[in-house]
């Protein structure tokens, strides 16, 4: 029996008078790995910050398990605590080593000892395959290695979902593989996920749904098949021509 | 004495400063672009000179700089404390300016130069047309600094018995014992000049902005 | 020159001393730059608007009027205001509070260089915002200001020079003093000159070497020291 962890009702989010998203509405079960896409700017990068609460939205509901984190009062830090984002831009902590990058929220957040932390931070890391790169600063890891403890970093909170945000668009061509292997492993392994990704390859093998979005609101969501054999609207198809396409990946009408 | 007459008797030591300013800052520009081109395109010796002279002009208090030219200028030539005080602020100023020339010379020197000479010019041409009016522009928000500092140091000449500001509102803080409305008055005067300056020297820098699109 | 050299041996004692007090007035007001200047800094790049408009009210008040000026409002001025401070309080007050309002502007722009990007990170992981200035940001915009930072030292150092003008027994104080008894003003305020130029130099190798020893390996940032 699917069990939803995560509920969106009704997100609206603006700039100003520009409106980013508006009503979206969302329900991500226990395992799914949803993968949303969509042409750039269509709010889809915002839409994942509301989730984690680190942008307000302008109207609507979020629902963690049982609890709407979006109601007034709630501890926005320790939601954050059961929320894992990974950036586009990996935006790890230059200042510390791979370790210590996994480690910071282990102590100063989850409060544990030293030795606790320090071995949970190091078991992480090997799930991401960098055991060995733990004493090497950020600005001595590759961009591959870099997203990689980024995503290390997040899963040692234990998150109950995982948001990923664009999470390859900054890679080189050829770091790009080791990342989605990650990823790949996660699913497979139960996490929940959400997925902004240009990746169609990932999103066609990994996803359990499709979410496409433009213009602010969601067009059409289905399972992989549903999306690419069977679309029900023409932009959806419209869409994923253009960038399969674009990709040089195998086209969706095969 | 209430506060209006104290802004009137200290703002008339107004002029003194700007006085001062008109002729520390130019002689500083002058010295400072002089400076500058003989620092970037002089030859290792004289690069040399310019980078000692650089460091130990800007390694010495500007007080103990004023004094000791200050003693040696009216020492050898008849000059009141006015021009001796601020010919003196002129050469301390002139260490700074050369440096902030320098940097804007070298951020657009190199291929500037390999352009200019690929047409024909001569250095001294490719300087002239080509190098200085793009120096010149990127040298003024760092300038406009320098210029703050200017008008902010030109009162440590009240130290020479120059009659500017300063000087005044010491007159006026020790004949009406209302030192603090006196200092409070000379702040709030200089803060005004600061300001203006500021102000202007950012008009300068968008009329000169080169057009280009983001 | 052997006449200057024996005016520099006979006030080399005094001259020391003066340099030690000019170092303790430097050292006192960069610490109380640093604190108040950091805290400038945050309030400007983190705080409330209204907070935010005290900070840029105070830096523009104490870096668009002179030291002198704000010095002598402490010493002469406040007094009058039922406040009266020592001279050396005063020096350092007067130093401290201006130093700050510089020392502000080179924090702030390193921490908004780093700021937004690693405080979602920070966040992201739930710490608190707090927590993520204190272990996250300031770590890395502390070391990122540190070339531009070490202008402030160096300039601190020269400005204390203004000092002597109320009585506070700095290396100009001993170099007027010097000047008074031999009549050779040239030559004394040549020498403390020197002595200053001395003091700017190890400063300055100081200050580069502890660039080097807080380096981060793999983030090497290219900011100019002026």
């Amino acid at each position: 029996m699917p069990k939803p962890i995560l509920t969106i009702k009704k997100l609206t989010k603006k700039y100003g008078n520009n409106v980013i998203f508006h009503d979206i509405d969302l329900v991500v079960n226990e395992g799914d790995t949803i993968v949303v896409i969509g042409p750039g700017g269509t709010g889809k990068s915002t839409l994942l910050r509301c989730v984690i609460l680190l942008t307000k939205p302008d109207g609507g509901e979020i629902w963690l398990d049982d609890l709407e984190i979006t109601a007034k009062g709630a501890d926005e830090d320790r939601v954050r605590q059961h929320i894992g984002m990974v950036f586009q831009n990996f935006l790890l902590f230059n200042h510390l080593t791979a370790l210590e990058n996994v480690k910071l929220g282990l102590t100063k957040v989850k409060h544990l000892p030293e030795a606790a932390a320090h071995e949970k931070a190091l078991a992480e890391l090997t799930r991401v395959g960098l055991a060995d790169r733990a004493d090497h600063y950020p600005g001595q890891l590759s961009g591959g290695q870099q997203q990689r403890v980024g995503i290390a970093r997040a899963l040692a909170m234990d998150p109950r979902v995982m948001l990923f945000d664009e999470p390859t668009s900054a890679l080189d061509p050829e770091l790009i593989g080791e990342v989605l292997e990650v990823m790949r492993n996660l699913s497979l392994e139960g996490m929940t996920m959400i997925v902004v990704t240009h990746e169609m390859g990932f999103a066609r093998e990994v996803a359990d749904r499709i979410v496409f979005m433009e213009k602010g609101s969601i067009v059409e969501e289905g399972t992989p098949d549903d999306l690419f054999y069977r679309p029900k609207y023409e932009r959806t198809r419209e869409f994923l021509w253009k960038i399969t396409e674009l990709y040089g990946k195998k086209e969706a009408k095969e | 004495m209430n506060f209006s007459s104290f802004i009137q008797y200290i703002a008339s030591g107004t002029a003194y400063t700007l006085g001062v300013t008109l002729v520390a800052l130019p002689s500083g520009l002058v010295l400072g672009v002089l400076f500058a081109l003989l620092y970037v395109y002089g030859g290792r010796v004289v690069s040399r000179l310019m980078s000692l002279y650089s460091t130990v002009m800007r390694g010495i208090p500007p007080i103990v700089l004023l004094f000791i030219l200050y003693f040696v200028m009216s020492g050898s030539v008849n000059l009141s404390p006015f021009w001796a005080g601020s010919i003196s602020l002129g050469i301390i100023s002139s260490a700074y300016q050369m440096e902030i020339v320098r940097g804007a010379i070298l951020a657009v020197s190199g291929e500037q130069m390999l352009a200019a000479r690929a047409i024909g010019m001569s250095t001294l041409e490719a300087i002239r047309y080509v190098i200085l009016p793009q120096t010149l522009r990127l040298a003024i928000p760092p300038w406009s600094n320098e210029a703050a500092i200017v008008i902010k140091d030109s009162s440590l000449v009240y130290a020479l018995g120059v009659p500017e500001i300063l000087r005044r509102a010491q007159l006026i803080s020790a004949s009406t014992q209302q030192p603090f409305l006196a200092y409070i008055s000379a702040a709030v005067i200089y803060f005004a000049l600061v300001f203006i300056a500021n102000r202007l020297l950012a008009r300068l820098e968008r009329r000169l902005t080169i057009p280009s699109n983001p | 020159m052997a006449e200057w050299l024996g005016l520099f041996q006979r006030f080399l004692k005094d001259f020391i001393l003066g340099a030690g007090t000019t170092l303790e007035l430097t050292a006192v007001g960069l610490l109380m730059g640093f604190l108040l200047g950091l805290g400038l800094a945050l309030a400007k790049t983190f705080g409330p608007k209204w907070l935010r408009a005290i900070a840029t009210g105070y830096i523009e008040l104490f870096r668009g009027t002179p030291l002198l000026v704000q010095l002598f409002l402490i010493y002469y001025g406040l007094p009058s205001l039922g406040i009266t401070l020592s001279q050396t309080l005063s020096a350092y007050l007067a130093l401290g509070l201006n130093s700050a309002a510089y020392q502000a502007e080179y924090l702030r722009g390193a921490i908004q260089a780093i700021g937004n990007s690693q405080m979602m990170a920070g966040r992201s992981i739930g710490l608190s915002r707090w927590q993520t200035i204190q272990h996250v940001i300031l770590p890395q915009a502390l070391r990122l200001a540190l070339p531009s930072w070490s202008n402030e030292p160096i300039s601190l150092l020269k400005t204390t020079a203004i000092v002597f003008l109320i009585a506070v027994q700095d290396l100009m104080a001993k170099a007027k003093r010097a000047a008074t008894i031999t009549y050779n003003p040239i030559g004394s305020y040549l020498a403390v000159a020197v002595v200053y130029l001395v003091l700017v130099f190890a400063l300055d190798a100081l200050l580069k070497w502890a660039e080097r020893k807080t380096k981060i390996p793999g983030f090497e940032i290219n900011t100019k020291r002026v």
